[in-house]
């Protein structure tokens, strides 16, 4: 039958099914298919902290969203066109999210009486009538990937495992992907076992087939690519991203990195990227503690390396008084929060925002540290060269807030040039700078206020330093007064004096009455928002901080020329406060902690009332 | 260590820094610190090469009159610190300083962890079995039921034997000597900066201020020759002013014992070997001691050899780097690239 081809500017997917259905494979899969064909695309994975949560049950739901267009796009999409439930616990915990009309694939082999009772479902809702809204696709997955691999020399449970690549064969049927990349990547992933290569690889294009042929899907979609930018583009996640940010900081300065990390979601995944990079001169070592992991990282930081620590929200907590010796002996630092749903143990799975006031304040004693935050997955690529140029120029730790958001969001990003990247080279001490020949291990550069950096196996330069304060240039143990109050202010003046970009405002109208200011990984639904109210006529202003301490300097006269100020922030107000405190303006605070990003929806809607009431 | 092969003619004087040294007066860390700075200059290490390392405590001043490089750090954390400098830097000789409560009470975790990973640090761990900084609070060596400010009625907690601690985390080498005596003092200093990997150095040290006497048995000629077990790689195992005590074996027993040795035939003595692979027999020997010092062994308990951790990490990094072709930055380049891309005209 010929089938219906029908243009689409954007559609938002998600597969859903158990923790062990593969979803986030398959996600991913189809994610790279989409990303070779140039639709911008955005992703959001959602999945449990429990590893194999009880099959069928709706903790154990995992799921992974993708959003492509025909244009540039921000976000992962607040709402999926398509719902692929594998098992009715997937069906039951995702369909609150869909709008009416939208398409539902279901795996009608995983809607057994059981496994409907698993979830709370006393009839099925395939046959209740309670789906109506929605156009359903009943399809029989795993009896139909079973039967494609009768002929093969797989088990039963291999066969049935590869439904996901079933389903992913139907999808990118629909949606008129290209599976090359697929083909090639399963031949890799199950290089030492063939058999699962042909049974994968039957599974997928058994589904397509399905597609192609079935009456249930008379349509077939396309989507344009997108314009984008020219040049070389590859699909990454934040972590991913902040991993090679880091290799680059290496390069850029020739120095050796050194890491330390102790296991935390979601912040493992750079440990694991990291360790596979060596031949750059990098050492991953996997700490007994997050204490340990902060000091190693400060000991070889102290013999000249880039050290580094990645973490999560209670791993910053036990760092702090780490990071205050680094605040004392003025060393360079790289702490990477990624941060999780809190307080303690919380949500580790899911994101938010609300460490920021640990990484401004979390410290007993007058601790400054420079903070920075990346907006997007690709842009942690970018922060983490920022952060490491802080440490190295300002002999200070730098806080990276990440969060869970971007960590596992991915977006196409345009692959730089080695050679455009910032130059971090550094100069060790090498010679004795006092008066009298002696070597003032406190002795600062005028404009960085920086001390020198010198490190163990420079003769002559042999000196002792700690957490008790120094006094100033000779940095010998003083308990002068004026002498604290001194060094206090200078630790301050140091953090103060990082050279900052300002803060660009987008204002296309140029006569906006509203500012939104954001910072971190809320870029994308602020910015969806905001094109989606000009779209429709309402003029508004949007600013985005990286650089949470210091502030840029523009910051206050930005804030000035708005007669209203509206921060959203997944936490409940943490720069609002801050932004409150330090310019007097009436900050509106916009909060929401579900462990879930904003909906460019529900932040267009807020603003829409911010703007008619301004 | 790397080889030195010219004499850089260093005396203990060079290894004093211009800081005044502010310990109370009489405190057994003054004879530490002068053993130490006496001993360095053996090593033939230039000074800039070596960086002590120390955490929080009365001990842990210690890095500030050394004219090397030292790092003054965080009560417990010295020994995470210094992995990470002497991961990163393997031509440096790292040294750490640290008492009873900095390495075994705040500090337990990194100092175990750092012995069974078997870094390359010296490690000092002045004991004086009680809190000296703080005002005299009990440490985790101090005794069951010692009073002190805050166990007004005697302590509730049994304390560690740090040498059965380190061995129990299988140490490499695993020693004890005491303030007073020079001679061993640095004998054992010797045999640790001369093991690759982590060395574990128990100073009995006394707090004249907070614990006065806490050692007195193993240093007073009446009560010394009969308390303190001196170990001597490849001799018998005897003490006693005239070697009338010895330690043996006993068939079916677990662990040591002490007899008199008139009562055994020289054969039973057991032969001090520090090279034993199995840790059990070095425990054994940490386990003599008895809770009033008698049968106290000084000495080297365990030197044996495994890789070390640096060397370890070190060899993936050069197997690793001798397998990478190009520039740092086509390396880079090459990795920016790898894996699914796709180019826009």
């Amino acid at each position: 039958m010929t089938k219906q081809v029908r243009q689409l500017d954007r559609v938002v997917i998600r597969f859903a099914g158990d923790s062990g259905d593969g979803m986030q494979l398959t996600g991913d899969r189809f994610t790279s298919e989409t990303a070779q064909l140039g639709n911008d695309i955005s992703t959001l994975p959602n999945f449990p902290a429990e590893i194999r949560a009880p099959a069928g049950t709706l903790p154990g739901v995992s799921s992974f969203q993708v959003h492509f267009a025909d244009y540039d796009i921000l976000t992962p999409g607040d709402a999926p066109n398509v719902l692929v439930a594998m098992n009715p616990a997937a069906l039951k915990a995702n369909l609150g999210d869909l709008p009416r009309g939208a398409d539902i694939i279901v795996n009608t082999d995983e809607f057994t009486r059981r496994n409907l009772a698993k979830v709370g479902y006393t009839a099925s809702p395939l046959e209740d009538g309670s789906l109506e809204a929605y156009s359903v696709h009943p399809v029989a997955l795993t009896t139909m990937t079973i039967r494609a691999l009768s002929e093969q020399e797989v088990s039963k449970k291999d066969a049935e495992r590869a439904k996901n690549m079933f389903a992913l064969g139907l999808l990118s049927w629909m949606y008129s992907r290209s599976y090359e990349s697929t083909l090639a990547f399963l031949e890799r992933k199950f290089a030492a076992r063939p058999e699962l290569v042909l049974a994968n690889i039957t599974a997928f294009k058994a589904g397509w087939n399905f597609g192609e042929t079935t009456e249930d899907f008379s349509v077939r979609y396309e989507v344009k690519p997108a314009k984008m930018k020219p040049g070389t583009y590859r699909n990454i996640t934040g972590n991913a991203a902040l991993a090679l940010g880091i290799v680059a900081a290496g390069v850029r300065s020739k120095l050796p990195v050194f890491l330390g990390a102790y296991p935390i979601t979601p912040a493992s995944d750079i440990l694991h990227e990291l360790s596979k990079h060596k031949r750059f001169g990098i050492t991953t070592m996997q700490a007994e503690d997050e204490i340990a992991a902060v000091g190693a990282a400060l000991g070889a930081a102290y013999g000249g390396a880039l050290g580094i620590t990645t973490t999560s929200g209670p791993g910053v907590a036990l760092k702090g008084e780490t990071i205050s010796l680094a605040v004392a002996l003025e060393l360079p630092l790289v702490i990477v929060d990624v941060q999780r749903a809190g307080p303690s143990t919380g949500m580790p799975t899911k994101t938010e925002q609300a460490d920021l006031n640990m990484a401004l304040f979390g410290r007993h004693g007058e601790a400054p540290v420079a903070v920075i935050a990346p907006r997007s997955p690709s842009d942690c690529f970018f922060a983490a060269l920022e952060a490491a140029r802080i440490a190295l120029t300002h002999r200070t730790p730098v806080i990276l807030l990440s969060d869970n958001y971007v960590a596992n969001g991915s977006e196409p990003w345009l692959l730089p040039e080695v050679a455009d990247l910032p130059d971090l080279s550094v100069q060790f001490a090498a010679e004795p700078n006092g008066p009298q020949g002696q070597f003032l291990p406190y002795l600062r550069d005028p404009e960085t206020l920086a001390r020198p950096w010198a490190i163990p196996g420079t003769p002559g330069l042999e000196h002792r330093i700690g957490g008790l304060e120094k006094a100033d240039k000779t940095g010998d143990i003083s308990y002068d007064p004026q002498n604290h109050d001194f060094m206090v202010r200078t630790r301050a003046a140091r953090i103060d004096a990082i050279s900052v970009p300002d803060v660009e405002v987008e204002d296309p109208d140029g006569d906006a009455r509203v500012l939104v200011l954001g910072w971190g990984s809320t870029y994308g639904p602020i910015g969806a928002a905001c094109r989606g109210l000009r779209q429709r006529g309402l003029t508004l202003a949007q600013a985005h901080l990286r650089h949470l301490n210091p502030l840029p300097a523009n910051l206050g006269e930005v804030l000035s020329r708005y007669d209203r100020v509206v921060i959203p922030e997944m936490n409940l107000g943490q720069l609002a406060h801050v932004i409150r405190a330090r310019y007097l303006v009436d900050a509106v605070p916009y909060n929401k902690v579900r462990g879930l990003p904003f909906t460019a929806a529900e932040l267009e809607q807020m603003l829409e009332d911010v703007v008619k009431n301004a | 260590m790397p080889e030195q092969p010219i004499s850089l003619k260093l005396t203990a004087k060079d290894f004093k820094s211009d800081q005044e040294v502010r310990w109370c007066p009489g405190c057994g860390d003054y004879a530490i610190l002068a053993a130490v700075q006496n001993f360095m200059p053996e090593l033939n290490i230039p000074r800039e090469r070596i960086v002590f390392v120390s955490g929080i405590g009365c001990s842990s001043r210690f890095p500030y009159y050394m004219n090397t490089y030292g790092i003054h750090s965080i009560h417990g954390r010295a020994p995470a610190i210094a992995t990470g400098l002497s991961v990163s830097r393997p031509d440096l000789s790292v040294w750490v300083v640290t008492g009873d409560g900095d390495a075994l009470s705040i500090g337990g975790n990194h100092l175990i962890h750092a012995l069974r990973r078997n870094v390359n640090l010296k490690i000092l761990l002045f004991n004086n079995r009680i809190y000296g900084l703080t005002k005299g609070q009990y440490s985790p060596t101090s005794e069951l039921g010692k009073i002190t400010k805050s166990t007004p009625v005697g302590s509730a907690d049994s304390p560690f034997n740090p040498l059965s601690l380190a061995l129990g985390a299988e140490a490499t080498f695993v020693a004890r000597t005491m303030d007073s005596d020079r001679r061993h003092l640095q004998s054992v200093l010797r045999a640790a900066a001369e093991h690759d990997g982590s060395a574990f150095v128990e100073i009995y040290q006394n707090c004249n201020i907070f614990n006065d006497g806490a050692f007195d048995q193993l240093k007073e000629p009446a009560t010394r020759d009969d308390y303190l077990i001196r170990l001597e790689h490849g001799q018998p195992i005897t003490f006693g002013k005239d070697g009338q005590f010895c330690v043996v074996h006993p068939p079916g027993a677990f662990g040591l014992e002490v007899r008199e040795t008139a009562g055994v035939s020289p054969e039973e003595i057991v032969v001090h070997d520090a090279t034993v692979t199995d840790p059990a027999y070095a425990f054994a020997l940490s386990r003599l001691a008895e809770a009033d010092l008698r049968h106290t062994p000084m000495g080297v308990f365990r030197s044996v050899r495994r890789p070390s951790y640096d060397s370890i990490i070190n060899e993936q990094l050069s197997t690793a780097r001798a397998k990478a072709n190009g520039a740092p930055e086509e390396q880079l380049a090459g990795l920016l690239t790898a894996g699914d891309t796709w180019t826009i005209m």
